[in-house]
This record gives C-alpha cells, sequence and structure tokens, in this order.
C-alpha cells in the first residue's frame, strides 16, 4: 500500500512535464474533442472483460499479430485452459499471436480498406482517442455503413457495438438556419435513437474495458517497467550516497 | 602538502573508497543481466518450440514417422511383435554398451527394457549420440550391409554407429550412448505429444 | 598478510611485464593518474565524461540491438516489436537505445554551449574544437540514418522529407537523390544502407573522432571556467598549482555526475519512455507506409533548430544553405572571435548579450520546429534565425570591442 502510494507520488512528480505535453493537442484530426480514456492498466479484471470484448468484437477483422495468447494468460493471470476455452479460435494454438482468418483482399472488397492491426492502435492514436471514437458513431444515412464517426468523420468502420450502445444522432446548434446548415452546424451533443442493451454507463465501462486492453497489448510490459524503475532509482539512490561522500572526502585535499 | 595528507581521515576514506567501488560493481553486474538473458530462447522461439502433436492411429507395425521438434528429427516407431521379440532376445543385451541406460538420456518413464512409455511405441531424438548425424531405420534383421547376425535397429551412415530396436547402442562403435529420448506422452490412444512430459503415477 | 604482500609483487611483476612491451602504465598516467586538470570545474563540465558514457550505451545497446533486428521492409517493423515483446529484456535494450539517442544531443549540446561561455574553441584549443564539431555532424548523421531503421511512418517520411533536400542542390540535385536512395523511393534498398552506415561506418567514425579530440585535448590541457592557461603556473614540483590530478579527483567527482544523469534517465526511460511523443513519435507506432504521409510530420527534437531555420526561408535551394551554414558556423568560431580573453567572466555586456540572445534563439527555433508552419510561426522563426546568425556573423565585431575585465592569474576556486 506504501508502496503503491509513493509509486503514484513519485510519477505524478516526475511524469507530470511529460504527461501535460502529451495532453497538448487532444483533438481529433477533425477537430473534435477528445474525452479522456481514464484506464487503468493495473486492473487485472478491466483487462480480462477487455480482452473478452476484443474477442468478441473486434478480432474478427482487427489482428493483433504481435499479441502472443500465452503472454495474455501470463499476464492477464489466466490459466492456459481459461484462455484457450474464451479467448481463441478453435486450430489456434497457446503460443500463436491473435490473427484473423478474413483475407486482405476481402476487407479491401468490404470495407474498401484493410482493417488495421490494433497491437500498437493505442500507442500511435493514444486511449482517449480510441475511447472518444468508439463512443462516437452516430447516424448518418448518407454513408454506406449507415453511421458516421464525429472522431474519424468517414470511416469506413461500421458501428460494430451498436447493439450494446443503441444508435445515437447527432444534435447541432443552429440547425435550425436550414440556409447555412452545412456551414454553420456546430456539433453539440449525441442523442440517443434507438436503445442498445446495455445502459450509457455500461457501455462507458465497455468502451473503457477494451481500450484499457488496447493500451496494454500496445507495451505488456508497462507496468513491469515502472516496478523496475523504482527499483533501480533505489539503487541508484543508494549509489549516489556513497559516491556523494566519497568525493566530498577525496576533495577535502584540494585547497 | 605531507601535513595535510597526514589530517587525512583514512579510515573513512577507505570504507567510502570500498562501499562505491561495492555498490558500483555490483550495479555493473546487474545491468550485465538483462543484456545476457536476451540471449535466452525468445519468446517466439519457445513458441516455435513448442510441442508438436502427432497422430499415430494410422501407423503401421513396423513403420516408422518422422516428426520436427525444435529443428530435431523425432522417430516414432510402431514395432511390430517380432521386433518386440528382437528386444527380448537375451543374447542383445551383451552386445550392447548400455542396456539398462543407465548413463543415456531419456526420460524416467522410458528407463526399461523397451525404453518407452508404451512397448508397442518407441519415440527417439533422430540424432546420433557420436557426432550428430542421423541416423538410417534398418529393422529388417540379417541386413545385406550390415551382416546375418544383424538384429534390426538403427544405423549412422556417417561413422557406422548402430543401435537396436530400442535405440540402444552395440559395443564397438563410436557413438557411445544410447539414442536420446524425447519428453513425450500420449494425448489420446492415437496422438502422441513430443515436448511435454507424460504424468507417470 | 604475506599472502597478500606477494599477490602484489606479482600483480607488480605482470604490470612491468606488460609495461615492457605496450605502454600501459605511461599511458594511464598521462591520461588519468597525472593528467593535471583545473580545480575549478564547475556543473558545466560534467557533459563531457557523460557524452563519453552515452557513447558507450548507444555503443553496447546497439550491439545487442542488431542481434534480433532485420534490416529490411518487409521485417524491420515487425522486429522492433520482436524485441519489444518476445526477446527478454529485449524493452529495456531497446528504450535504453531510443533514450540514449535523445539523451547524447542533450549531453552534447550542453557541452557545446559550455565551451561557448568559456571559449573552449579558442587557441590552443581550435583542433579540439572541431574534432568535436565532427563528433557533432557524425551524431547527426547516425541519428538520421538511425531514425529510419524502425521503420515506423515517421521514420519513413522523416527519410523522405530529408533525403530530398539534397534535390535542391542544381543541376546534381535530382541524381544525388537517386544514389543516396539508391531507388526511385525510400525502400527497402535504402533501409539496408542506412543500416550499414548506423551500425558500422558512422559508429567507427565517432570512436576515432573522440579518441582524436581526447588526445588533442590532453595534449594542450583541459580550460576552465575562468579561461586561465593554468599551465602557465607551475610549481615547484613541475605541476600547475592550480591543477589537480584527473584520477582520482575528477573520476569520483564524474562518478557522482554519472550517478545524477543515471536517476534522470532512468525516469525517462522506466517512466516516460516516448517523453510525450518527443523521444519516441507517436506515428513511428504505424509501419511505414508509402501512401500516407503523417497529419503533422517533424523530425526529432534535437534536430528541428535547424529545421526551423530551413522552414523560414521561402527559396528552397537558400533554405537548405542556411541549414547547411547554420550547423557548420561553429567550426569557425576560433577565428570569429576576436577577443582577449576567454571566459563569459571577463566579457563584457555585448558578448553575454548576443550569446544569451544565441542560446534563447536556439531553443527557440527548436520549439518552432516542431510546430506546423502557420504564417506567424514562420515570422517569428525569421526572427530568430536573423538572431543566432548574427550571433556569428558580428562576432568578430562585437567580440572586438567588448569591455572585457581583466583575468586574474588564478582560478577561482572556494574549498568544498
Amino acid at each position: 500500500m506504501m508502496k503503491k502510494t509513493f509509486h503514484k507520488l513519485f510519477l505524478g512528480a516526475v511524469g507530470v512535464t511529460a504527461l501535460s505535453w502529451s495532453t497538448v493537442g487532444a483533438t481529433a484530426e477533425s477537430g473534435a474533442p477528445l474525452q479522456l480514456a481514464r484506464n487503468d492498466v493495473a486492473n487485472t479484471a478491466s483487462l480480462q472483460r477487455g480482452a473478452r470484448n476484443y474477442v468478441n468484437y473486434c478480432s474478427g477483422c482487427h489482428s493483433a499479430k504481435y499479441v502472443r495468447y500465452s503472454r495474455l494468460a501470463e499476464d492477464l493471470l489466466l490459466t492456459e485452459k481459461q484462455v484457450t476455452d474464451n479467448l481463441m479460435f478453435s486450430g489456434e494454438r497457446i503460443h500463436d499471436t491473435i490473427k484473423i482468418a478474413m483475407r486482405p483482399e476481402d476487407a479491401s472488397h468490404w470495407f474498401g480498406t484493410t482493417p488495421p492491426d490494433l497491437s500498437l492502435i493505442a500507442r500511435s492514436r493514444g486511449t482517449d482517442y480510441i475511447y472518444s471514437f468508439l463512443k462516437s458513431f452516430y447516424l448518418d444515412p448518407s454513408r454506406p455503413t449507415g453511421t458516421n464517426n464525429l472522431i474519424l468523420p468517414g470511416t469506413s468502420m461500421p458501428h460494430v457495438l451498436w447493439e450494446l450502445q443503441g444508435l445515437q444522432r447527432a444534435v447541432y446548434d443552429g440547425q435550425s438556419d436550414a440556409e447555412h446548415n452545412a456551414v454553420h452546424k456546430k456539433f453539440k451533443e449525441f442523442e440517443l435513437a434507438k436503445q442498445g442493451s446495455l445502459s450509457p454507463q455500461e457501455y462507458d465501462q465497455f468502451v473503457r474495458d477494451t481500450v484499457n486492453f488496447l493500451d496494454y497489448i500496445a507495451e505488456p510490459m508497462q507496468i513491469e517497467r515502472k516496478n523496475l524503475g523504482m527499483r533501480v532509482l533505489a539503487f541508484l539512490i543508494v549509489f549516489f550516497l556513497f559516491a556523494y561522500f566519497l568525493k566530498k572526502e577525496f576533495w577535502k585535499d584540494v585547497k | 602538502m605531507t601535513s595535510e595528507v597526514e589530517k587525512v581521515d583514512g579510515g573513512r576514506r577507505h570504507f567510502l573508497l570500498v562501499a562505491t567501488a561495492v555498490t558500483g560493481i555490483a550495479g555493473a553486474a546487474m545491468t550485465a543481466v538483462p543484456f545476457l538473458a536476451s540471449w535466452k530462447p525468445s519468446a517466439r522461439a519457445q513458441a516455435l518450440g513448442a510441442p508438436v502433436e502427432q497422430d499415430i492411429s494410422k501407423l503401421e507395425p513396423g513403420a516408422v514417422v518422422k516428426v520436427n521438434w525444435r529443428g530435431q528429427a523425432i522417430f516414432i516407431v510402431r514395432r511390430s511383435p517380432e521386433m518386440m521379440k528382437q528386444l527380448e532376445d537375451p543374447a542383445l543385451a551383451d552386445k550392447l554398451r548400455d542396456p539398462k541406460s543407465e548413463q543415456s538420456e531419456q526420460p524416467e518413464y522410458a528407463k526399461n527394457d523397451a525404453r518407452s512409455l508404451k512397448p508397442e511405441y518407441l519415440v527417439l531424438v533422430g540424432v546420433c549420440t557420436h557426432l550428430g548425424c542421423a541416423p538410417l531405420s534398418r529393422f529388417q534383421p540379417a541386413d545385406a550391409e550390415l551382416g546375418a547376425d544383424w538384429p534390426g535397429g538403427f544405423y549412422c551412415p556417417c561413422h557406422g554407429s548402430k543401435f537396436d530396436l530400442a535405440g540402444r547402442v552395440f559395443k564397438d562403435v563410436p557413438a557411445p550412448t544410447n539414442l536420446k529420448v524425447p519428453p513425450y506422452r500420449f494425448v489420446t490412444d492415437g496422438v502422441v505429444q513430443i515436448g511435454v512430459d507424460a504424468e507417470v503415477a | 598478510m604475506s599472502a597478500t604482500m606477494q599477490q602484489k609483487g606479482r600483480m607488480a611483476q605482470l604490470v612491468d611485464w606488460i609495461d615492457a612491451r605496450f605502454p600501459m602504465t605511461r599511458f594511464m598516467k598521462e591520461h588519468a593518474s597525472e593528467y593535471y586538470a583545473p580545480k575549478n570545474f564547475n556543473f558545466w563540465y560534467y557533459f563531457g565524461s557523460l557524452a563519453l558514457v552515452v557513447l558507450v550505451l548507444q555503443i553496447v545497446t546497439g550491439i545487442f540491438l542488431t542481434m534480433n533486428y532485420k534490416p529490411s521492409a518487409a521485417d524491420a517493423f515487425a522486429s522492433v516489436e520482436y524485441i519489444m515483446r518476445d526477446v527478454e529484456w529485449g524493452w529495456l535494450i531497446r528504450y535504453m537505445h531510443s533514450t540514449g539517442a535523445s539523451a547524447f544531443f542533450i549531453v552534447v549540446y550542453l557541452h557545446m554551449f559550455r565551451g561557448l561561455m568559456y571559449g573552449s574553441y579558442k587557441n590552443p584549443r581550435e583542433l579540439v574544437w572541431i574534432f568535436g564539431m565532427l563528433i557533432y555532424l557524425c551524431l547527426m548523421a547516425e541519428a538520421f540514418f538511425g531514425y529510419l531503421l524502425p521503420w515506423g511512418n515517421m521514420s519513413y517520411w522523416g527519410a523522405q522529407v530529408i533525403v530530398s533536400l539534397f534535390g535542391a542542390i542544381p543541376g546534381i540535385g535530382e541524381g544525388l537523390v537517386e544514389w543516396i536512395r539508391g531507388d526511385y523511393y525510400i525502400s527497402d534498398i535504402t533501409l539496408n544502407r542506412f543500416f550499414a552506415l548506423h551500425v558500422i561506418a558512422l559508429p567507427l567514425a565517432l570512436v576515432f573522432l573522440v579518441i582524436a579530440h581526447i588526445f588533442a585535448l590532453h595534449e594542450v590541457g583541459s580550460n576552465n571556467p575562468d579561461g586561465i592557461e593554468i599551465k602557465k603556473l607551475k610549481g615547484p614540483d613541475g605541476h600547475p598549482v592550480d591543477g589537480i590530478p584527473f584520477h582520482p579527483y575528477y573520476t569520483v567527482k564524474d562518478l557522482v555526475g554519472f550517478i545524477v544523469f543515471a536517476m534522470l534517465f532512468s525516469l525517462v526511460l522506466f517512466f516516460a519512455p516516448e517523453m510525450g511523443g518527443y523521444f519516441l513519435e507517436h506515428a513511428n507506432f504505424d509501419p511505414a507506409n508509402p501512401l500516407q504521409t503523417p497529419e503533422h510530420i517533424a523530425p526529432v527534437w534535437y534536430f528541428t533548430p535547424f529545421y526551423a531555420i530551413l522552414r523560414a526561408v521561402p527559396n528552397k535551394l537558400l533554405g537548405v544553405v542556411l541549414m547547411g551554414i547554420a550547423v557548420l558556423a561553429f567550426v569557425f568560431l576560433p577565428w570569429l572571435d576576436r577577443s582577449k580573453v576567454k571566459s563569459i567572466r571577463y566579457r563584457g555586456w555585448l558578448f553575454r548579450g548576443f550569446l544569451g540572445a544565441f542560446a534563447v534563439s536556439f531553443i527557440a527555433l527548436g520549439y518552432l520546429g516542431l510546430q506546423p508552419a502557420t504564417p506567424g510561426y514562420t515570422l517569428a522563426a525569421r526572427v530568430f534565425a536573423v538572431i543566432y546568425f548574427a550571433f556569428f556573423l558580428l562576432m568578430p565585431w562585437y567580440t572586438r570591442i567588448d569591455q572585457t575585465k581583466p583575468v586574474p592569474e588564478r582560478v577561482t576556486f572556494h574549498t568544498h
């Protein structure tokens, strides 16, 4: 407990600069502001739920080709049997990486593009981006998929989670101004057009768990990395004390 | 200069010097660990070296199937009743260098006369214990090349090492020990898995 | 006790045996235990030894990375992820190398600024300075070639942009660009040759130049914050009165500096290896894609001051030329500076003002190079670029008329 508090304080102190930088320009390409994912990769239960979500809703189209199932078992505190039974498709082996059955040509044919591999998506786009993206699908009859996305306008990805979230409509300010509609409209909020099977809070949690899992697979060693860092720093402090007093001792000679 | 040096607290200086040196050496050693450990088989190597399964339900008596496990040929032989009879020949043991497999490498459950989990099925690493060549299967007794008293077994073409039908090495050949038996188990009666030890009660 | 005595005797015998065949002891004396360094080194004098530490770190981690990295367009990106995930401790070695790259420039920039402040480039240290500048040029090339190797999308487009700069050279530009790439675009062939340069050619050159830099330094002796030549005042023992043996005094002092550096380095390495996208850029976690430029393309931070100058100039050729001059101008400092004194401590407000303005403009240009080229930013970049060049161009003038203070006989030193 003590260690964890110290850890957090410490991280707070040192990470402040880096964090404040990374949140600079926290808007999507479209200019829409991002919502904070507030996920926690140390929450193993959330990662387990996220892994389940990923396998059920994402891995049909999106591979995670650098991620091994055996590593998931190890890091997510699951037995190999749990992983085999719940997260893997038949014919895959525990040491395999998360691949998809779909051929790239089929993907291009169906979606007009190949769905990207998601191993590193949390590092290239950021967790807030994915979190906001998954919450920002809205009805748009002009799109072939029937939905559009506020964060990535014109995305070819259909709203695969619509049965969970329901379908939402985008509400704009100044929509009454019919003549300048396209020019002046400014996004205000979403309103639910069709109820989903999850409540908004449950859907938030669902997305957060999924994003958390993506964050974890993007850098599976991140918790280990921080833990090791604390130990290295503790060692260096001891080393510093000896070396500092040694230096003082020797420099007594220098007048 | 000299008078100032005399004022130096030699004990303190010595202690700090030793403490710093020891800490520094320990730090250097700890830093070396990740670099040396990075040479261990990686997750991918381990994945590629994962246990392999082989269906043996269609294997004929007297036939051999070769499986690749960790870059080595694994021989799975289904011994016919005649071949098993050969192994029981009391004269055979005298011709062998290590009939009880005392000096040879095999899992505990294969340290028996048949050198196998089930007497009918022989599982061997197909790498000669002499210099690593691949032995040939010469199961027919009295082989034309190997002479009238050849009881059947494995023959290494590189330097002429001979092994019996349980992979045991004969006397007076270059190979020092019996062919290795890899860890294996039967997943079902018809499927053998190489690379995982059988659970023996 | 007698056993240790005897052992020492054997040790001494071994040393004698070697010394008769190889100048080991002489070498240790010349460069450590009897190399007399001024006793008044301050904070700024840590960065030389730290640069050496980072060089060793980069070489060692680099060697281990090459053991698993594959320099081909098809495999490079995946092999980096293989190192990050599948190789035991691979992530640590890779982060050490990526953090070390930025650390190298931080340390070297501070080391160079020290030289500017205390006039370390002035007679008799011109060659020390020039070797140092060559090291800096090699380092920039090393960083540039190395940046392509992860084969991320920023690697790809960064190389694309920088290589295209050579296209600005009239007449031969286009052919030169093709020759550098070995192809009609940045391809597998380009990656392969950049790899060779990054892991063999430039490290060899760097090591050679570092040795030359240190030899030249030890020939003339170190400068110090007072800019006083300590060799001019020797004691009865023949050693400079203001000098102390490098070993043990500066070895223990530099050890302390190293540990503090290691702490700061660890903070980044373990807690923010991406450093908010400045040390490892976000777009580089997407594999190289010749069909899609990252939405915001900027070089890694250590190149941005020069990149900002490049962008500030509306003409392509002139931009490239000015950028080149901005880097190379440092080489001429020993002859541009006409001041009688070396150290900023005894210089007047003119030099101090120009150096301060130069430092500010260097940092400002670095910042601007990271920002999108809006008209406002471009204007700012032009202003700072003018200040940057004024520092060099006007130096013969302002250093001559600058009011200097008399330099004392002995260095400034307060007992610790």
